[in-house]
């Protein structure tokens, strides 16, 4: 599904984010990639979503290899992945329908498959019957399932996160992990890039630590306190 | 990502810059209109290619009778009247109002005028001019006025400002471009966003540009139709002035406005240059846009 080999990225600035990491991540899987801030989490997730190519080695993402997919493709390729962010990237003058709806749209799907899937991601994320909500008018943590409703809402195979509980309380970011771990459950490959190793710890999943853009093999440091976290 | 929809939100930038697509419009459309207008006040001048030739004071009217009748003989003449020397006067004195001081004079100072009128295939301004040779050459003649001079200089006119209505169009036409495309760009700007998520999601440029292109076309056929309503009402105001001085003259002339024809090009001209202003500008903007992780 997802394979890094020898990949390193360097920013126009200079600056190596990623140095010659291979790693794996396989069909139906759900990974954390965790690490301190800088660490490369964002890059990672940045070169699965093809919003970066690699400086040198392969990214191969659902069959494809990102360091050569002609520009044209790029649209298609990102019609097979849903991307969740931690400020959730919603059109905050839209409705929740048409947000959820975008991938659709994009796609060019009918109407009333459009109004059907929709749904039913909204059902998935608890959110049915906010359709005709503005964002403003919901919660953080609603808006944060509308995000993931939007990124789910056309059956990727693959689903990337990127802090998808760094603005969410302890409650609803166990919720929203839930979420997640359903969504692993009926199949899609889930990555998942974090800090909050309380959950992560307690999900007893693959994570993959980075620090300072390599794997970290080390031992895995203690758990920290509930409190260090927030 | 609905055209109309957008806007509304923009409502005030959108009619200021279709009032200004409007206007541009409005100037070619315009001077087209005047100079129509103008072709149809002096009427058709195909008709009216003749030849005046004024014999000498000395030449009786029995010899100018003679001419007259020999150059009515001649290929390529349909037809060729002499006004006599007496007749002219007598008309001025009819319509001049002079009679007094024409009594006065010692005697009749007008020549007697030969009228030609060449047949319709004999036009051409070089048969014209091998006409008047021909006639300057006989000793009795004084002078030949070829009646063709001040058509060919009036359609001459005509024709100069035909080309400063097209000069004026393309201009201005350029212009509308540069309008749509700055607020294209603009609009693009406000909702980078927007385009933004909907890249990330998968959609592709086209999917992203073609609300700007509906927006450009729309612009354009509001700025056609202001256009022509700019000049419909200009005709309006200026109809009962230009009546008057029609009749002034004692001519039937009526200002015409502009027409459908015209509306048809202008909303077809206003589409296809609104389009073109928004696809450059976009083409320009959205490859700059893209998906960026926080």
């Amino acid at each position: 599904m997802i394979s890094f080999e020898r990949v390193s990225k360097r920013y126009p600035n200079g600056r190596e984010a990623l140095t010659d990491l291979s790693f794996a991540i396989h069909d139906g899987e759900m990974v954390f990639l965790t690490g301190r801030s800088g660490a490369g989490k964002s890059s990672v997730l940045k070169l699965i979503a093809l919003l970066e190519r690699p400086t040198r080695g392969q990214v191969l993402v659902n069959g494809d290899n990102t360091a050569k997919l002609p520009l044209r493709r790029v649209p298609l390729f990102r019609r097979g992945l849903g991307v969740v962010f931690q400020d959730h990237r919603l059109l905050m003058d839209r409705p929740v329908f048409d947000n959820v709806a975008l991938p659709l749209i994009v796609a060019d799907t009918s109407f009333r498959e459009i109004d059907k899937r929709v749904r039913a991601a909204l059902d998935q994320v608890g959110l049915l019957g906010k359709e005709r909500v503005a964002p403003l008018e919901l919660s953080v943590g609603e808006q944060q399932r509308v995000g993931i409703a939007r990124a789910i809402v056309s059956k990727p195979p693959l689903l990337v996160a990127d802090e998808p509980t760094g603005n969410l309380d302890a409650t609803l970011a166990a919720e929203v992990m839930g979420l997640f771990r359903r969504f692993n459950e009926v199949g899609v490959t889930v990555v998942v890039a974090t800090h909050d190793l309380h959950l992560v710890r307690e999900s007893g999943l693959r994570e993959i630590v980075l620090d300072d853009g390599r794997i970290d093999s080390g031992q895995p440091p203690p758990m920290p306190p509930m409190q260090a976290l927030r | 990502m609905s055209t109309t929809g957008h806007l509304g939100r923009h409502g005030f930038a959108t009619v200021l810059t279709v009032a200004v697509m409007g206007l541009a419009l409005a100037l070619p459309l315009a001077l087209n209109v005047l100079v129509r207008n103008v072709r149809d006040a002096t009427g058709d001048f195909s008709e009216a290619v003749g030849l005046s030739v004024f014999f000498k004071p000395e030449v009786a009217e029995e010899k100018a009778r003679q001419l007259a009748k020999s150059a009515g003989e001649r290929t390529g003449v349909a037809s060729a009247t002499l006004i006599t020397a007496s007749e002219a006067l007598a008309e001025f004195r009819a319509q001049s109002g002079f009679g007094a001081a024409l009594d006065a004079l010692p005697a009749n100072p007008l020549p007697n005028v030969l009228t030609i009128r060449p047949a319709p295939d004999a036009t051409s301004p070089s048969q014209l001019e091998a006409l008047r040779s021909y006639l300057l050459a006989w000793p009795e003649v004084d002078s030949v006025q070829l009646d063709r001079d001040w058509v060919l200089r009036f359609s001459a006119i005509l024709e100069l400002l035909r080309r400063v209505v097209l000069i004026t169009a393309v201009l201005l036409g350029a212009g509308v471009i540069a309008v749509v495309g700055n607020t294209i760009r603009l609009e693009i700007l406000n909702r980078s966003a927007e385009i933004e998520v909907t890249k990330l999601v998968g959609g592709t440029n086209a999917f992203v540009r073609r609300p700007f292109l509906y927006a450009g076309v729309l612009y354009g056929i509001l700025a056609g139709s202001i256009a022509w309503s700019l000049v419909a009402l200009a005709r309006a105001s200026l109809a009962p002035a230009a009546l008057r001085l029609a009749s002034a003259y004692g001519s039937q002339f009526t200002l015409e406005g502009p027409s459908l024809t015209e509306l048809g090009i202008l909303l077809l001209a206003g589409m296809a240059l609104g389009w073109l202003g928004a696809w450059i500008a976009a083409a320009r903007q959205l490859a700059r846009i893209e998906p960026r992780t926080a």
